[in-house]
């Protein structure tokens, strides 16, 4: 695929962050062809961080997130159209009002959508919500501004966590319901994740780790209460289910590429893989839908839903398509933030698999610490809660693999030295 | 098949502000230069207006001139560029 060609016809599937950052890419990069993204949503790429923070707060409308873009008008928006299959055959996509799209060269970005709750009838009840897109931000909005006697939250992952201590900053009662030992403990395990979890309850959220919701009552179409298996009752208003996300791979089915709701698998240097393995030099995905053999972490699969990653990836699927980058691995250091309340929880690496892990900065008694990730002897990822100045130095130990526990002198050591814990996975 | 851009508002098109929080050490410098706009919550969570009016320009332009990481991106949509 020649750069600056300009017969050949360039699409992309999702309109969202790594939709927009990958036809930026292409342009950028020299490709003057025709360009195409179509989107499911009736918007431009928008902003998702802000949804579950100020958006929630009432200090930003929902509306004002759209995402600053150096596209021009040589760009064609097919938007509130959503894409039902994929024919590699003749190159076609065929979308779900009739309409078909021929490409070229394709980018999937069709990142996630929010884990629904399992019983269908109560996840339609008033008053229950997931958050995703920005239609669900308004409305969980306007519930949270009618003052409801208490929000319950099922799920302590990062979405649920911020809504949770965001509801403490309005003064709502706040209820977080996680199955597992502590918040957060899938992505952070439960050392780190007891005191992500002290820190809530710091902030007045009612925290019950341990417990599970087993069925949400109605009366009369409305949410009123919640029942968890060991037979308490929480009485609130509004339920966000925050069970995480499933990724949009369903139009692929048929395509014969190699996709699931795990996301679909691409190569090292990014293209996507067919159900034999081998890659289609046409078909690029990147974002949270991307699933790609990471070089830091020995060629495992892993498939992130990050914000900088979103951009990372979107940026070198763009220039793969535009055919302007040697065809090397994608090997960005994958790192994310979470604002809870107004504490600052960063990451840099990936904790999975992690044997042990290391209190190197600050007191994590105090809210304000650096934790360091090990496994078999070197760093994989570093997490910073309020002390996100000294993460990037920890971000080079982890990009690195450096030996773990990390050597040298910290300013700020904990009173107690370095302390080393087993991390809590489950 | 062209969509034009959200459809909210009539008034003339405001600017669009995006700061990778990633990049963000909290230093705080956008603050100062366009304090309307920009604030620092806690130790160290940015907030910012994604969504400034037009004539705010200056003050934003200011801040993302400021930032030492560069992590503030505008896009002027009344300023062809
Ligand atoms: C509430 C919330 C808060 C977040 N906060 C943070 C944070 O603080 N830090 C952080 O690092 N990350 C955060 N994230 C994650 C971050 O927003 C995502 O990683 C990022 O949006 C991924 O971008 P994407 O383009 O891959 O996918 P998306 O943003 O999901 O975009 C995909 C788009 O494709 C469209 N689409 C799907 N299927 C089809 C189809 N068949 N045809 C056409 N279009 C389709 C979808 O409608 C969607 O608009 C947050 C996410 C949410 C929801
Ligand atoms: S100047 Fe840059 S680094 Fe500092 S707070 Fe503002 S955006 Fe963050």
């Amino acid at each position: 695929m020649a750069q600056g060609s300009t017969t050949e016809r360039a699409v992309v599937v999702g309109a969202g962050l790594a939709a927009l950052r990958g036809a930026e890419a292409m342009r950028a990069a020299g490709f003057t062809g025709p360009l195409t993204l179509v989107g499911a949503e009736p918007y431009r790429p928008y902003d998702r961080p802000p949804l579950s923070k100020h958006v929630l707060a009432g200090e930003i409308r929902a509306d004002a997130t759209t995402l600053p873009s150096s596209l021009g008008a040589d760009v064609e928006w097919q938007l509130g159209r959503s894409v039902t299959r994929l024919d590699r055959e003749s190159r076609t996509l065929h979308r779900a009002d009739g309409g078909t799209v021929p490409y070229d060269r394709l980018l999937i970005a069709t990142g996630t959508r929010a884990r629904p709750w399992p019983n269908p009838h109560e996840g339609r009840l008033s008053g229950v919500f997931t958050l995703r897109g920005r239609d669900d931000a308004a409305a969980l909005r306007a519930a949270l501004a009618a003052g409801p006697r208490r929000v319950l939250v099922i799920g302590a992952g990062f979405i649920g966590c911020e809504v949770a201590s965001l509801c403490r900053q309005l003064g709502l009662p706040a209820t977080l319901v996680e199955p597992g030992p502590t918040p957060l403990g899938r992505v952070l395990g439960s050392t780190v994740g007891a005191f992500i979890g002290a820190i809530l309850e710091g902030r007045g959220v009612d925290l019950r780790h341990g417990s599970e919701v087993e069925w949400l009552e109605d009366e009369g179409g409305r949410f009123v209460r919640a029942h968890l298996t060991d037979g308490t009752r929480i009485d609130a208003d509004v339920a966000v289910i925050a069970l995480g996300a499933v990724r949009n791979t369903e139009w692929l089915d048929g395509s014969g590429l190699s996709a699931d709701p795990g996301g679909v698998d691409c190569d090292a240097a990014g293209f996507v893989l067919d159900t034999d393995g081998q890659p289609d030099p046409r078909i690029a995905a990147a974002g949270d839908v991307a699933r790609f053999p990471h070089p830091l972490y020995g060629g495992r699969r892993v498939a992130l839903e990050h914000w900088s990653h979103a951009v990372m990836q979107g940026i070198h699927a763009g220039q793969l398509l535009a055919g302007a980058k040697p065809e090397g691995p994608y090997a960005g250091l994958p790192t994310f933030w979470s604002t809870q309340g107004d504490v600052v929880i960063k990451s840099a690496g990936l904790t999975e698999g992690a044997d042990a892990v290391a209190f190197t900065q600050g007191e994590p008694g105090s809210g304000r610490f650096i934790a360091v990730y090990g496994r078999a002897g070197r760093c994989i990822a570093a997490v910073s809660v309020d002390s996100a100045r000294w993460l990037p130095a920890y971000a080079e130990l982890v990009a690195a693999g450096a030996p773990f526990p990390p050597q040298g002198a910290a300013a700020d050591r904990p009173s107690k030295g370095i302390m080393v814990l087993a991390p809590g996975f489950p | 098949m062209s969509t034009p851009a959200d459809a909210s508002s009539g008034s003339p098109p405001g600017l669009r502000v995006c700061v990778d929080l990633n990049l963000c050490q909290a230093y705080a410098q956008c603050c100062y230069a366009a304090p309307r706009h920009f604030r620092i919550e806690g130790h160290e969570a940015l907030f910012y207006d994604p969504a400034p009016a037009a004539q705010d320009r200056a003050d934003i332009e200011r801040a993302r001139v400021a930032c030492p990481v560069q992590a503030i991106r505008v896009e002027d949509p009344g300023q062809a560029s």
